[in-house]
């Protein structure tokens, strides 16, 4: 690790102030730590956004429910199981106990890690993903592996779901990482069904259109039936070959509509 | 009922409450006064040519005290391989030098070839950032195949090939097993890879060098499993010093599974540092390292062959393999695919005849050495796997076709064809007991169960034997080793009669503190809290070759009993002076020198005493203080075995595979602690279906290590192993050893690998994948699928 100041502001302003010059946002650690320690990065100044109350919570909005952005994994694995079981069951698959405790929705929308469970989540429900600046819909947030649509130094603030009718998320482990090698998020709303794939693609988390048109006719495994992806962009790795992944989409969303 | 803390008791781990509460001392927890710290510039580039390394940036940073480069350490000698292995033409193998430091070529990603000292860690790694190596990039050897037939990149040039050595065992044996099978009516071929694993041992190694200008004494922290092993390979190999000028001391070690075994220049580089800046200088691997530069275990290419009458007799048996020794010899890298692998070939089969070739192979990635088992596993899975395909082919029951072959009781002594002979075992008492433990009759039921659930379910053996409690020193002088492995210990009572038991064995995980104390208190008829072990320090031990190989309890553990014995005809003695009887009719019992017939008496505290404050004592006859010590080498390895049967469930739409049930029943011998045995089971067979299902180190083609994390490399964890149904009651104790004990720290790791996968190949014949006739470990989720699906 590299020498690095690190900035505890207690409101968003004074955050939102120090990274406008030049710091970076440190939510959970648990994907920016490990990079610093093997000195791969070098922050310089960090800013915590743990210690910001209006960044914290679990909370029941109109149209859904907003997570503030520093909330951790555990803290919506457990209070959003009332509102959306489906997100909380998804939330309490991440990592382990001390990663869920640590690790941030924030943190885990604005990476944008292509195997990460939380934007199948919210580009699978509709969500908004809100800033310091502006509110993002999820269809436009996600821009591939690692991109997405913030600007340098906005803060992701909170990330507002509309809460579905019936939801499931399936997550086929990498059996080293235990991120998604595949996860299929299968959210049901009045107007349609909603299919969000994480760790399969090499543009990052997708939603699969044909599965979607299928499950809003009929909300059932056998809808899907004849339905493939094509290999052609998915991930070819030690874990697993494109075509692999290509059909494991398939199963993942077969079960997620199945356990919704 | 065994005696509580004695022989046979479950007795806790006593080491476990310091573990536990965090009151562990391990190499990183020793800092000395005036420390520097040491970080490892290492090779990003898995073969190059070294031009020059400008170090003048680096050595003006702040901190840094001195910087070394290979050129440092020319001077020294190389560290050496343990085993000479002769090839078939009888052609020494190829012994390229292996520095300190990587000089004139670095030859593996991770290959150092510098080491900044500085007053931080942090600052000795900001100024290894500031060397600038010229370095130029040559193709690189990775592919064990294509490296034999290469000529032209050579991993070690001097040497003119990449080829070790082409060894034949035995090569007398050849022609008649050729001709066996020039005449056999069914021969099955199997072709596999032994995966490449990382040991991954909890602790990373850690070094902390000093010297003493005063004395001229040198003393090394360090993690290992045998600290006199590394005395001597730095004393007298590496750094050409006395071996009194030079203590090593290995405190708590989290775990080793071999890794630890090895000298590695880190150690010699650390005390180099300390003498020339007359500062003590510490190095912590970070995990990074660890899979970089720890020496890797398994990693063969193997083609085997099964010779058999139509109704699965076994006639004869074939293999051929290709050994990865990466890219310098580690220090038992020669012995491990050939007299740690061909010897036990036989398995717990008659099979008359056997050949066994073995090339082992220079390529450009870390060094691959013994990894728990070593050698061993690689047989039993070679054999263990054709011996199931070759049950298929014939349309045998897998037990069947090991039943009919097993050894029988009558036949021990048993010369094996391969260079063994098996003491003692009974092969069909321990497949009975599995039968039962593992239920064998009701897998139909299990199976049906889990078909309604959508689930394949499979049921694979394995019936295995391994020579181990390493190693009879005449005999493996004969196949080539370099050192004795006897193993020797000191029991000094003290005048109040508490006892401190200084042992060669090293324990780094195993519980030695415990069982030891267990085994002397026993013999001695005394609390087992009157034991002290003392272990990991070359000032305090009288010698030891250290842990490895199942040797502790067999090798070690008869060292100290014989020890003990000593400290009994020595009580004797003394006893009979103050009982005024004979020495003869003295008899030592529950702690107690009596006169037989009478109730005239001692007790072992009584004598101590005496032994210290000798007043009545035969003091023209003996010498004052009750302190042995006793050398032990061994007439034979010892010889566990056992039979494990695994039952797997496998998902058919996604591959996966999760293991339902896995049943063990072992022979160790006489067993000294039925927990702790069952504690290395269940370690060493996690281990095992960690090779099965997921561990895989991986290099691609331009040798940069894909592996080099556990974000990649898959590592067991608690939800992918089952609940074990392990026994160990069907015993043969050994006959060569006074303990009668085969030792089990490997046996888990050996047996449990084939088990699986034949499970895995049971489950997809069963659902009519039959054209699916082997999968090579790991047996991914993503590698059933392929299989499944393939054409
Ligand atoms: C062992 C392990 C297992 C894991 N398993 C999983 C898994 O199964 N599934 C999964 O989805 N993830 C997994 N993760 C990742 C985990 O969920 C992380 O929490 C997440 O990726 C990052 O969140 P964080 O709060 O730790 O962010 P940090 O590490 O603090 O930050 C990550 C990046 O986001 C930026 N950032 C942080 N917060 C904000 C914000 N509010 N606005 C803008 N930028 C911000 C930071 O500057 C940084 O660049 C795992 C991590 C570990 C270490």
């Amino acid at each position: 690790m590299y020498d690095f100041t690190l900035v505890k502001p207690k409101n968003l302003a004074d955050a939102v102030a120090a990274i406008a010059d030049g710091a970076q946002a440190l939510s959970g650690g648990q994907t920016l730590l490990p990079t610093m320690k093997q000195r791969l990065a070098d922050p310089g100044t960090l800013v915590s956004l743990s210690g910001i109350p209006e960044l914290h919570g679990v909370c029941k909005g109109d149209g859904g429910i907003i997570i503030g952005g520093a909330t951790p994994h555990a803290v919506v694995a457990r209070e959003a199981a009332k509102y959306y079981p489906a997100l909380a069951a998804l939330a309490n698959q991440i990592g382990d106990p001390a990663v869920r405790n640590r690790g941030t929705i924030g943190g885990s929308i604005a990476n944008n890690d292509p195997s990460a469970c939380y934007p199948a989540a919210a580009l699978g429900s509709g969500a908004i993903i809100q800033t310091n600046t502006r509110e993002i819909a999820a269809d436009d947030y996600f821009r591939g592996m690692f991109e997405t649509a913030l600007h340098e130094g906005e803060i992701v603030t909170g990330v507002k779901f509309p809460v579905p009718q019936k939801a499931a998320y399936i997550k086929f482990v990498q059996p080293a990482s235990r991120f998604a090698l595949v996860g299929a998020f299968v959210a049901q709303f009045a107007d349609g069904v909603r299919v969000a794939i994480t760790g399969a693609s090499n543009n990052g988390v997708f939603r699969w259109a044909e599965a979607e048109a299928a499950l809003s006719a009929n909300f059932a495994p056998k809808a899907l039936m004849g339905l493939t992806l094509p290999a052609d962009d998915m991930i070819s790795d030690l874990h697993g070959t494109a075509e692999y992944r290509a059909h494991l989409c398939g199963v993942m969303v077969k079960r997620a509509v199945m356990a919704a | 009922m065994p005696k509580d803390g004695g022989i046979g008791a479950s007795t806790k781990r006593r080491e476990d409450i310091r573990f536990l509460t965090g009151k562990g001392r391990y190499t990183d927890d020793i800092n000395l006064r005036g420390q520097a710290y040491a970080y490892f510039l290492r090779s990003e580039v898995a073969h190059g040519r070294i031009n020059h390394i400008d170090t003048k940036t680096a050595a003006a940073m702040p901190g840094v005290l001195t910087i070394l480069t290979g050129d440092d350490f020319v001077a020294m000698g190389g560290n050496p391989a343990g085993w000479l292995i002769h090839s078939r033409n009888g052609d020494p193998m190829k012994e390229p030098k292996r520095p300190v430091l990587a000089h004139g070529k670095v030859r593996h990603v991770g290959d150092a070839y510098a080491v900044v000292i500085a007053e931080t860690y942090q600052q000795a790694r900001d100024a290894a950032a500031c060397i600038d190596a010229d370095i130029t990039d040559l193709p690189a050897v990775v592919d064990m195949a294509r490296a034999l037939s290469d000529s032209t990149n050579l991993v070690h040039d001097e040497i003119g090939t990449n080829q070790c050595f082409d060894w034949g065992w035995i090569e007398d044996n050849r022609a008649a097993v050729d001709a066996a099978f020039a005449t056999a009516p069914h021969i099955t071929t199997l072709q596999l890879i032994n995966n490449r694993l990382t040991p991954n041992a909890m602790e990373p190694r850690a070094s902390l060098g000093d010297f003493d200008p005063g004395t001229g004494d040198y003393k090394l922290y360090t993690t290992s499993q045998n600290p006199h092993l590394h005395r001597l390979l730095i004393a007298a190999f590496v750094m050409g010093m006395p071996e009194n000028k030079l203590t090593v001391i290995a405190p708590d070690v989290g775990g080793g599974f071999g890794s630890k075994i090895y000298h590695y220049g880190e150690e010699a580089a650390v005390l180099q540092a300390a003498k020339l800046l007359n500062r003590p200088v510490k190095w912590v691997a970070e995990r990074s390292e660890s899979f970089l530069s720890d020496a890797h275990g398994r990693d063969h290419v193997t083609k085997i062959e099964l010779a058999t009458t139509k109704d699965g007799e076994f006639l004869a048996l074939r293999t051929e393999t290709m050994a990865n020794v990466g890219a310098y010899l580690s220090n038992f890298s020669t012995a491990t695919p050939t007299f740690l692998h061909g010897t036990v070939m036989a398995g717990p089969y008659k099979t008359p005849l056997i050949y066994v070739n073995v090339k082992t192979v220079f390529t450009n990635t870390a060094p691959v050495d013994a990894y728990r088992g070593a050698g061993r596993p690689e047989a039993t899975y070679s054999l263990e796997r054709v011996i199931d395909k070759c049950a298929r082919e014939l349309g045998i029951d897998q037990a069947e076709i090991r039943r009919k072959n097993l050894l029988t009781p009558d036949q021990f002594p048993y010369q094996t064809p391969v260079g063994l002979v098996y003491d003692t075992g009974n092969y069909q008492a321990t497949l009975d007991k599995l039968t039962d433990i593992a239920d064998l009759a009701g897998f139909e039921a299990r199976r049906a169960t889990s078909a309604k659930n959508g689930k394949l379910r499979g049921l694979g053996l394995s019936t295995w034997v391994e020579a181990c409690g390493i190693a009879p020193s005449n005999l493996v002088g004969v196949l080539g080793a370099r050192v004795g492995l006897f193993d020797a210990a000191t029991v000094r009572v003290n005048a109040t009669g508490n006892i401190s038991v200084m042992t060669g064995a090293h324990s780094h995980g195993q519980g030695h503190e415990t069982v030891f104390a267990q085994i002397v208190a026993d013999r001695l008829g005394i609390p087992a809290e009157s034991v002290d072990i003392v272990h990991g320090d070359t000032s305090k031990i009288p010698f030891g070759m250290g842990s490895y190989g199942s040797r502790s309890l067999s090798v070690a553990g008869s060292a100290m009993t014989k020890a003990v014995d000593k400290i009994i005809a020595k009580g004797k003695k003394i006893a009979a002076h103050m009982l005024e009887a004979s020495e003869n009719d003295i008899e030592f019992k529950d702690g107690s020198f009596s006169v037989a017939g009478t109730d005239k008496a001692k007790t072992f505290g009584e004598i101590a005493f005496s032994a210290y404050v000798p007043h009545n004592y035969p003091l023209e006859t003996l010498e004052p203080g009750l302190e042995e010590t006793a050398f032990y080498d061994p007439a034979n390895f010892t010889y566990p075995a056992g039979a494990y049967a695994c039952e797997v469930e496998l998902d058919p739409d996604t591959g996966h595979v999760t293991i339902a049930s896995f049943a063990c029943a072992d022979d160790f011998g006489n067993v000294m602690n039925p927990m702790i045995v069952n504690g290395q089971v269940h370690g060493g067979v996690g281990q095992g279906i960690g090779q099965a299902l997921l561990e895989n180190t991986t290099y691609d083609e331009n040798g940069q290590l894909l592996t080099g994390s556990f974000m990649d490399y898959a590592m067991p964890r608690a939800s992918d192993v089952p609940y074990y149904t392990v026994d160990h009651s069907c015993n043969t104790p050994c006959t060569h050893n006074p303990l009668g004990a085969k030792g089990c720290g490997e046996a888990g790791a050996i047996g449990s690998p084939p088990a699986v996968v034949n499970a895995v190949i049971d489950a997809l014949h069963r659902a009519g994948h039959s054209h699916v006739t082997h999968i090579d470990m790991p047996v991914s989720p993503a590698r059933v699928w392929a299989a499944m699906n393939q054409a």
